[in-house]
């Protein structure tokens, strides 16, 4: 996801003469035939973070759609003051690729984590939210990115993650797409970002093998979110369980039910599945921290049966 | 340091058009019955060279694509910059009477999009210089011949990002920016000597990779002469520290960190402010 990404940006630079790329302090060779072919249009500028997010602004005002990449957490919060003001106040096309996004970076320990980062960049004002399910999805989303006016925040995963996307779903900035339609009346609803659909597809098989009816929801764009796909599916369902790689602080699971809660009927019963709000304090690999944190299939599964046995007692 | 002492600009008399353009300054402070003083009265000088002399704009059309841009970074000065918006056409002066109103377009610090002729919103500190360098590397992919100025306070470049900046001004020898700063020596605390020391203030600029330069930010005519040869290098950016004085042209103010910002003016402080500009604009 991250290469196809960055690839990404050089596929549209020779298309959009508006484009730039930004890094900070990447690998070496990154994006070198972009380099050499338009080497005012690739910038690597060190560890200036703050300096980095300015500039793309400076350049967003000029015409030009820079594309920053640096690691997720450090592309947040170390310039978040320069993301709330040079770009949403300014509401400019600027586009932050977060290497990392998650527990990706487990083996580096909790200050390379981005486990909040989705909710203090929904808390912004103008800002778009991505968290994109695989490589796939993400020329898709690069190819929308070129007609959306305002900045967005390109979450990506580790890398080799499955693909579950399919280019017959179509894909639009702020539209969730279905991943799995209900095969029954009253389904349990899973709704997920990023990477964690992947597993709540495969959490939705191993439902299905205890004859629990569920239905999958994608929701690759936090913010703005598609209301009217969530309401749909929400209205019918027997629960609503959210499931991202994110503190459950803020996130895709707090965007629902600030949604849910707005209604005019009382939603239904709904759990927010995510990373517990502590600072991570074991390494090992990101598979690792899903499982600590109750994400992989198998756990999700159970913890669906576990709450939908609660319900029926209550 | 005797050097630059005398270059501060003390003794600098002001003439009838610095005296005006403060009298618009202190429409603002009344319309608003808060403001920026000290800071805005050192900007006087700076920016009426900078929009008298030096920039290419027009004010019928703000957004023309071939301006040069100026920033002002220490946004909380702003009713300077009204003050020559104002004078230049791009603002009626009437929303100087305004100021910080709820129905008004200036506000405590400027905006973009509200404010024809602003270039960025400002006002938490440390945002122009970044925003300033990408601006002139869009000029430069542009193959414009726009330059790029950008006015910072002193207390404003203690923040780290102004640094993060300088060295990419520097690294990319951008000689279509100039970074001003307005060096008064007084911060919202106090002295900058002693809250956050920034001397040698030069010697740091020239170390960025900027052709640096001192001159008494009141004196109209250096300050004209030096803009006039910009670059000072045609493979550097420039830093022009401008030796200033808190307050300029209010006697009751001048350098007296108190009147970094005033609000609630009594009416024989307003007297005393219309005495010291020659009256009300």
């Amino acid at each position: 996801m991250r290469k196809t990404c960055v690839d990404m940006v050089y596929t549209l630079a020779q298309k959009d003469e508006r484009v730039v790329f930004i890094g900070s302090d990447l690998s070496p060779g990154l994006l070198r035939e972009m380099k050499t072919a338009m080497p005012d249009r690739h910038y690597m500028e060190g560890v200036t973070e703050q300096n980095v997010i300015g500039m793309a602004a400076g350049m967003a005002m000029d015409g030009y759609t820079p594309f920053v990449n640096t690691i997720a957490t450090f592309i947040t919060r170390r310039c978040y003051e320069q993301v709330a003001l040079d770009l949403c106040l300014h509401d400019l096309p600027v586009r932050l690729i977060a290497n990392g996004g998650g527990v990706v970076y487990a083996p580096l320990g909790p200050t390379h984590l981005a486990v909040e980062d989705m909710a203090i960049m929904r808390a912004l004002p103008n800002m778009t939210v991505t968290a994109v399910a695989d490589a796939d999805e993400m020329i898709r989303l690069m190819e929308a990115s070129t007609a959306w006016p305002h900045p967005i925040y390109i979450r990506l995963g580790k890398g080799g993650d499955p693909i579950v996307s399919r280019a017959e779903n179509g894909f639009a900035i702020g539209k969730g797409i279905v991943m799995r339609e209900r095969n029954g009346r009253e389904p349990v609803l899973l709704i997920s970002c990023g990477v964690m659909t992947s597993r709540a597809l495969k959490a939705a098989d191993l439902l299905a093998e205890k004859g629990i009816v569920s239905e999958v929801i994608h929701i690759h764009t936090v913010k703005p979110l598609d209301d009217k796909l969530i309401l749909e599916h929400a209205r019918g369902a027997r629960c609503v369980f959210t499931i991202e790689e994110h503190t459950v602080i803020g996130g895709l699971g707090s965007a629902v039910v600030d949604l849910l809660v707005e209604q005019p009927v009382a939603p239904p019963p709904m759990r927010k599945l995510g990373l517990p709000d502590r600072f991570q304090r074991n390494y090992g690999s990101q598979d690792d921290l899903l499982e600590i944190a109750g994400l992989q299939p198998h756990q999700i599964a159970a913890h669906v049966e576990q709450e939908l046995f609660k319900l029926r007692v209550a | 340091m005797s050097k630059i002492l005398g270059m501060v600009g003390a003794t600098t008399v002001l003439d009838e058009r610095s005296r005006y353009l403060r009298s618009l300054v202190v429409r603002g402070l009344v319309g608003g019955n808060r403001g920026h003083v000290g800071s805005s009265m050192s900007l006087i000088e700076i920016l009426r060279v900078l929009y008298d002399h030096v920039l290419q704009y027009d004010a019928a059309s703000p957004d023309w694509p071939a301006r040069d841009r100026c920033i002002l970074s220490k946004g909380h000065g702003c009713l300077a910059l009204y003050a020559l918006l104002a004078d230049k056409g791009f603002i009626k002066a009437e929303e100087l009477d305004k100021f910080c109103h709820v129905d008004g377009i200036l506000g405590g610090h400027p905006e973009r999009g509200k404010v024809p002729g602003v270039e960025a919103s400002t006002g938490a500190l440390g945002h122009g210089l970044s925003i300033g360098v990408g601006m002139a590397l869009a000029a430069r992919m542009q193959k414009r011949d726009s330059r790029v100025f950008v006015v910072m306070g002193d207390g404003e470049i203690n923040e780290g990002s102004v640094w993060e900046a300088a060295l990419c001004a520097g690294k990319h020898k951008l000689s279509n920016l100039t970074a001003v700063v307005d060096y008064n020596k007084i911060q919202s605390a106090g002295l900058t000597s002693e809250i956050q020391n920034l001397e040698p203030l030069l010697d740091k600029w020239t170390s960025f990779g900027f052709q640096s330069v001192d001159v008494n930010g009141h004196d109209v005519a250096a300050l004209t002469e030096l803009f006039d040869r910009l670059p000072l290098n045609g493979d550097k950016p420039t830093a022009i520290i401008c030796h200033t004085i808190k307050g300029k042209g209010i006697a009751f103010a001048e350098g007296d960190p108190k009147w970094h910002h005033q609000s609630n003016f009594k009416p024989q402080v307003l007297d005393d402010l219309y005495a010291s500009v020659g009256g009300r604009a």
